[in-house]
């Protein structure tokens, strides 16, 4: 017990908050889908409010620093969208070179603009956006040195988070719809078996790299065809895996390149898989102030449409505009192509600030020629625009 | 630094066109950069914090808040990191870079909703800095090595003398032609900064307001009035709170200290 000794002296070192502070944001968003569902259950259009708010506190001269950051959304039409989720709750001290994190916190790892491959830590948060980006909160002990030959990351998850999805009213969904209350998991201790993850990172130069290593429970579950209630559905299951993975990113003239690769065992047959391409930009278009990037990315995935990601053998075509204006106006288009089955999705997002706490964000997604045997197959008349007002706080 | 008062001694407000004049201009021109660099130099570390008041034609306004902490290195460019507290929707954003004498910066962003540190251009350095008028390149450390210089006169400028240098960027992505700087003689420090863009037209002109001493050494201006003449828009930079040597160090200029920021 003498760790614990030493924790309480270090966490009563200086106990005053020096620096305090809390923050927020709260956004009503609205989804129009131009097309009929396939299933007759699901909504033309909905309308949905969340909200997140940040406590964040600081003490012991800056080594020490507590942030609680809640999340929850109230949905019109969708029993499970409407959910709260706890993103951070993290204890964190550091000082020269080492940091201890200890708590409910989120990880991102990688550098490509659609597909987050190596990504692994959180899971991910699928009913607030399809794009993958929002992540629940995961508990974790993290320990990190910074020395000359880099950054050690070494991470102790006592608990998995299971992916949740779409409920019948839900949209954009699966079809058939997947049942959550069916999950199984291939060990017996289920969400209890630890995970632990090892990371390597540095920067050389013009570039970034690293190197991780993943083992426990895999985030991404496999889709199984089940029965509920006399209804086809999909049973997600989750499988103890090993990964390793690395990123790669670099930033030469006016070239980002970006990399990620990664190989799974324990998902079925072993396999790799990888993503990475660049983004060029043209600064300073017709003498003015805006930006224009035009971005390139291949996905690749050994296990072709048996993948558990549509991005198995696509392309990604796109462009950002960065209008550098007072608004902080952008937009970001582009495509992605299946090139063995011919399946498109197209992509456009675009925001801009009102004022100093406003912002106005507009999504809009929609899925062409896609075939039978793409895994976005469901999504085919689930196309949407999203518009969403956030005030921030 | 290797002093030539013979040179600095010279009077070259005439006869500019002789090219044997010409280097001299250039000597001298130099020579004050390096004294203004060398006052500037061994204050280690601060941090401070600023607003930017934006100003549009039609008199709009628009804040900006955020805090710098930076790190002197040895031999090289400085080590910075900025965070934005305002506006909200950026709020927690973080910049971090490894400025470089002649090299291409090093620059990360951090971007708080994601979690995500993400490697950028450097590039950019004649975009604007926040939609203001500030550029990235602006508001880089000024390194002596950037620029090639000239001193053209002795100047005044409310009453104060004043040297008059232009200078040049070396690195050919910067958005301006030459600048006209004018120091003042009594301190090495920047007063007023013209900048003609790659037309050679002038396109802003940056002045400096309440210099304010630190560590009996350090002048830092309290105000930067930057003014675009071509587009009449204005950014007015307030320093609120300077601290220097408050002992930060390399381990506080990482990616994982990045992601620390608040």
């Amino acid at each position: 017990m003498r760790w614990m000794r030493v924790l309480v002296a270090v966490l009563a070192c200086g106990m005053a908050p020096a620096y305090a502070d809390v923050r927020g944001e709260v956004a009503l968003e609205g989804r129009l889908f131009t097309q009929s569902p396939l299933d007759d259950r699901q909504q033309e259009g909905n309308l949905s409010l969340s909200g997140e708010v940040e406590y964040y506190t600081t003490w012991d001269d800056g080594r020490q620093s507590f942030t609680f950051k809640p999340f929850g959304r109230l949905d019109q039409h969708d029993d499970e969208r409407t959910h709260i989720d706890l993103r951070e709750a993290v204890w964190i001290f550091h000082d020269d070179g080492f940091e201890f994190r200890a708590g409910v916190n989120k990880v991102f790892w990688g550098v490509t603009e659609v597909y987050h491959l190596v990504d692994i830590i959180n899971q991910t948060d699928v009913l607030e956006n399809p794009d993958g980006e929002q992540k629940l909160g995961q508990p974790m002990l993290k320990v990190s040195l910074e020395r000359d030959w880099g950054t050690l990351d070494v991470f102790f998850m006592p608990l998995f988070r299971e992916r949740r999805y779409p409920s019948v009213d839900g949209r954009p969904r699966t079809q058939p719809r997947i049942e959550h209350d069916l999950t199984e998991y291939e060990n017996d201790r289920e969400e209890y078996y630890p995970d632990v993850a090892v990371r390597w990172s540095r920067y050389l130069g013009d570039w970034d790299v690293g190197v991780a290593y993943f083992h426990g429970t895999g985030r991404e579950p496999t889709l199984v065809p089940g029965i509920d209630d006399g209804e086809l559905v999909l049973i997600p299951r989750y499988e103890i895996i090993h990964q390793a993975s690395i990123d790669l990113q670099g930033a030469v003239g006016d070239w980002l390149w970006k990399f990620e690769a990664l190989h799974r065992k324990g998902q079925g047959p072993s396999f790799s898989a990888f993503t990475g391409g660049f983004e060029y930009t043209f600064y300073g278009l017709w003498e003015g102030a805006s930006d224009l990037g035009v971005l390139a990315e291949v996905m690749w995935d050994e296990r072709g449409d048996e993948a558990t990601t549509p991005f198995n053998r696509d392309l990604f075509l796109g462009l950002r505009w960065v209008a550098n204006d007072v608004d902080g106006t952008e937009v970001l288009t582009g495509v992605v192509s299946d090139w063995n089955n011919g399946s498109r999705f197209f992509n456009l997002e675009a925001s801009r600030r009102f004022g100093n706490d406003w912002k106005l964000g507009v999504q809009a997604r929609l899925w062409s020629h896609v075939d039978a045997e793409d895994p976005t197959y469901s999504l085919r008349q689930d196309d949407y625009v999203e518009v969403k007002l956030t005030r921030y706080f | 630094m290797k002093v030539r008062p013979l040179l600095l001694a010279l009077s070259l407000t005439t006869a500019l066109a002789l090219p044997a004049l010409a280097d001299e201009a250039a000597d001298k021109g130099l020579e004050i950069a390096q004294e203004a660099d060398r006052r500037d130099t061994g204050y280690h570390d601060f941090k401070a914090e600023l607003t930017m008041l934006l100003r549009n034609k039609q008199g709009e306004e628009s804040l900006r808040h955020m805090r710098t902490n930076s790190l002197e290195v040895d031999d090289d460019g400085d080590k910075t990191m900025i965070i934005f507290d305002q506006p909200r929707d950026v709020q927690g954003t973080a910049l971090l870079t490894f400025s470089h004498k002649v090299e291409p910066d090093d620059q990360w962003l951090y971007l708080p909703a994601l979690k995500r540190v993400k490697r950028i251009s450097s590039r950019n350095k004649s975009g604007p800095f926040m939609g203001s008028e500030f550029a990235y390149e602006d508001l880089a450390s000024q390194e002596v090595e950037k620029y090639t210089y000239r001193f053209i006169k002795d100047d005044e400028l409310d009453g104060e003398a004043m040297f008059l240098l232009e200078r040049d960027p070396v690195d050919e992505n910067s958005g301006y032609t030459r600048q006209l700087v004018w120091i003042d003689k009594a301190e090495y420090r920047p007063m007023k900064i013209e900048f003609y863009d790659r037309k050679n037209s002038l396109l802003k002109t940056l002045m400096f307001k309440g210099y304010q001493q630190y560590l009996d050494q350090y002048w830092r201006a309290r105000e930067m009035f930057m003014e675009n003449h071509q587009t009449g828009k204005s950014t007015l930079l307030t320093w609120k709170q300077y601290d220097f040597r408050v002992g930060l160090e390399d381990s506080d200029f990482t990616t994982n200290s990045l992601k620390r920021a608040k």
